[in-house]
């Protein structure tokens, strides 16, 4: 029992990053730009949260800072991708690159510590939250352990990505700016005709997008671990995009996609369980790379058909 | 009319992009608080300063002259090949099992063997996404990205499991048979009386790397297979009117980059390592994607493009040691470099044009009819 409940809490954790990612993701690309360059801004907002909460001592500032960074590097690919119409898909492989340099330059430049920062501790970090009742429903069967030991006591930025699921649909489907920013993804052509910026929308759209990698990041340097170290994402970034595809572009969705995303890394980490549940030895390799076999299966459309939106990846002309 | 003359477009754009890259850099070196000229000097003299160094920056090059070609080719049909690591870390595992289990009696033979195994492996990875890009219509930049993922966790697990020898730690394959030792520099040019550095791990794969700049040379512009496929490149729909099948472009453009990007290994795994250890490819097939946009996507200019980037490496390698600047600049400059030839080619190119036009322009009011285009 024990043990189901710290690998479910260990999903919730792992799931966050992914699902703040993931629907950052999710802005961008639903007004039509791509963004591989996920897992960039999430490495360059886990080290500047870091660095800022390491020298101020106050996480709040790091988290700023953080999504400060991302929105640095979102303007670099609004301007590449909106602007000079390049190609989106080269500019967010640029943007990793850039992060995974500049990140390990700039904490050995200001840490000496061999591209690293230094431990959190206090309030440079995310507390724990105990949400209202936790003690007093622990004791209510099935429920009350989940409630008091997963739900509860997890950093306040796992309940903010929670909260961005609703948020996220409200935006998108039921408000006049999110009907736009879908429309520019789906035919930016007739939103220019309606007289509705295009420009506008795509930079909105990307700023979105730099916020929320911006508080993922910030969550994996000083919620999920005390501090940054190089490569700290790991590859999370590509996981949320594979996310993205198998939730095909929808909130609720890349909740649950990323929800079993999270759980498989989590299971990752334990591989002793799986061999005492299954009774048989699973490679701890094929957990790793199961969000993408995943995904290229539904990408393979043997499982329903992920259609992204339809103007994605193309820069907008205005005149023909 | 063109905008601006062919050389302008091939040599100039990117000398530019590489300055602006360059100065960029430069301050970010400021910003560490480090001396920007004294690192272009150590760099400079890390890559070129003596024969040894000469042979590090020509070894990593062979690495990207693969991968580059590789990104080229598919650039050629349109198609973002992202996943060239991937295709570089099969082939090593085809270049490790061509070695370890058919026993060669010469080397000459053995890298015949060798240039097979990369090229299948590599290709066979880079068939899948083509596949499903061709048929079921999944965007080859997404299924190449996850297929690296994947590649790297299976030969994890080989190393970890099948092909490690029984009683070694170190999770990689046991030393490849005497016979299969690729002659480096040094042996290839002892016997023409000129000595080279012994240390250095450039090897024979270096002219197979040549070798493949011409194929593709070739293949692109002499044949008519590399017709339909710039063709298919340009525009899809006149492929089609032409009679060109989109299938077949695509499966053969991605199966030839993933087969490029493979023979990677013939350098990396087969000429340095001689065994196959983990993360062997070590993001040369980024650097590929880098190597490629730079050079233009012709096989000249990713030769030309391979060789900065290998000096850049080696360069940044001995800045490292000698100074406080961390190797990762060169994912910096790598970085910069992508950007300013790929994604913000416009930002570069329209003020050069304007300029050009207005040169153009100037002299003579009247420009001389020039036959419809």
């Amino acid at each position: 029992m024990t043990d189901i409940l710290t690998l479910l809490d260990a999903t919730l954790r792992l799931s966050t990053p992914l699902l703040l990612a993931c629907l950052a993701g999710l802005f961008s690309e639903r007004a039509g730009i791509f963004d591989i360059g996920l897992e960039g801004k999430m490495l360059v907002a886990a080290f500047l949260s870091a660095a800022f909460a390491a020298m101020t001592g106050n996480v709040w500032i790091g988290l700023l800072a953080g999504i400060g960074g991302s929105l640095i590097l979102s303007a670099i690919h609004g301007l590449a991708s909106i602007t000079f119409r390049g190609n989106q898909l080269i500019s967010g492989v640029a943007i990793n690159f850039l992060a995974s340099g500049i990140t390990v330059l700039m904490a050995q430049a200001w840490f000496q510590q061999g591209g690293r920062t230094p431990s959190l501790t206090g309030n440079g970090r995310f507390d724990a939250i105990t949400l209202p009742f936790a003690n007093a429903l622990a004791g209510v069967p099935v429920i009350g352990p989940i409630y008091s030991e997963v739900i509860s006591g997890q950093t306040i930025l796992v309940y903010v990505a929670l909260a961005f699921v609703p948020l996220s649909w409200w935006v998108l489907f039921q408000t006049r700016f999110g009907l736009r920013l879908r429309a520019v993804g789906e035919n930016p052509a007739a939103v220019d005709t309606a007289g509705v910026s295009v420009v506008g929308l795509r930079f909105a759209a990307v700023a979105i997008c730099g916020v929320l990698c911006g508080v993922a990041g910030a969550y994996l340097s000083t919620g999920l671990q005390a501090g940054f170290v190089k490569e700290m994402t790991a590859g999370r970034g590509y996981i949320a995009l594979a996310a993205l595809i198998f939730a095909k572009w929808r909130p609720w969705y890349a909740l649950y996609a990323c929800l079993l995303f999270g759980f498989l890394q989590a299971f990752a980490l334990r591989p002793d369980l799986i061999e005492r549940w299954l009774h048989f030895k699973v490679q701890t390799q094929l957990l790793d790379v199961m969000p993408y076999i995943l995904t290229i299966i539904i990408l393979a459309g043997f499982v329903g058909k992920a259609i992204p939106p339809r103007a994605g990846g193309e820069p907008y002309v205005k005149e023909r | 009319m063109e905008k601006m003359p062919k050389w302008a477009d091939v040599v100039l754009i990117p000398v530019i992009s590489l300055l602006l890259a360059g100065i960029l850099s430069g301050l970010v070196i400021l910003a560490i608080g480090e001396d920007p000229i004294k690192a272009l000097w150590i760099m400079f003299d890390g890559a070129f300063g003596s024969k040894y160094n000469w042979g590090y920056t020509l070894y990593y090059a062979t690495n990207f002259i693969f991968t580059g070609l590789a990104v080229a080719v598919a650039f050629h049909a349109r198609m973002f090949n992202i996943g060239g690591e991937g295709q570089a870390a099969l082939g090593g595992l085809g270049v490790a099992l061509v070695c370890i289990f058919i026993p060669w009696p010469h080397w000459s033979l053995a890298i015949l063997g060798a240039i097979v195994g990369s090229a299948l492996f590599g290709a066979a990875w880079a068939l899948i996404p083509a596949y499903l890009q061709a048929k079921r219509g999944s965007h080859i930049v997404i299924t190449t990205i996850m297929f690296n993922f994947i590649a790297s966790a299976l030969l994890n697990y080989l190393l970890i499991g099948a092909l490690k020898p029984i009683g070694m730690m170190e999770p990689a394959t046991g030393k490849f048979p005497a016979a299969t030792h690729l002659p480096s520099f040094h042996e290839m040019l002892a016997p023409l009386g000129i000595s080279f550095s012994k240390g250095a791990p450039a090897n024979i794969s270096f002219l197979i790397a040549i070798a493949a700049c011409v194929f593709v040379w070739a293949l692109i512009w002499k044949t008519r297979l590399g017709y339909q496929i710039r063709q298919f490149g340009e525009s899809e729909s006149a492929a089609r009117y032409a009679g060109t099948s989109p299938t077949k472009i695509i499966l053969v453009s991605m199966t030839l980059s993933g087969a490029l990007a493979g023979m990677m290994a013939l350098n990396n795994v087969m000429g340095e390592a001689e065994r196959l250890v983990m993360n062997a490819t070590e993001g040369a097939g980024f650097i590929g994607i880098a190597v490629a946009l730079m050079g233009r996507s012709h096989p000249v200019g990713v030769f030309l493009a391979a060789i900065l980037f290998g000096a850049l490496y080696q360069g940044g390698a001995i800045l490292s040691q000698d100074t406080n600047i961390p190797v990762q600049l060169v994912l910096v400059i790598q970085a910069l470099v992508i950007m300013l030839t790929g994604a913000l080619d416009n930002m570069v190119r329209a003020p050069l044009e304007k300029m050009f036009l207005a040169f153009r322009r100037a002299p003579k009011p009247a420009p001389k009819p020039t036959p419809a285009e």
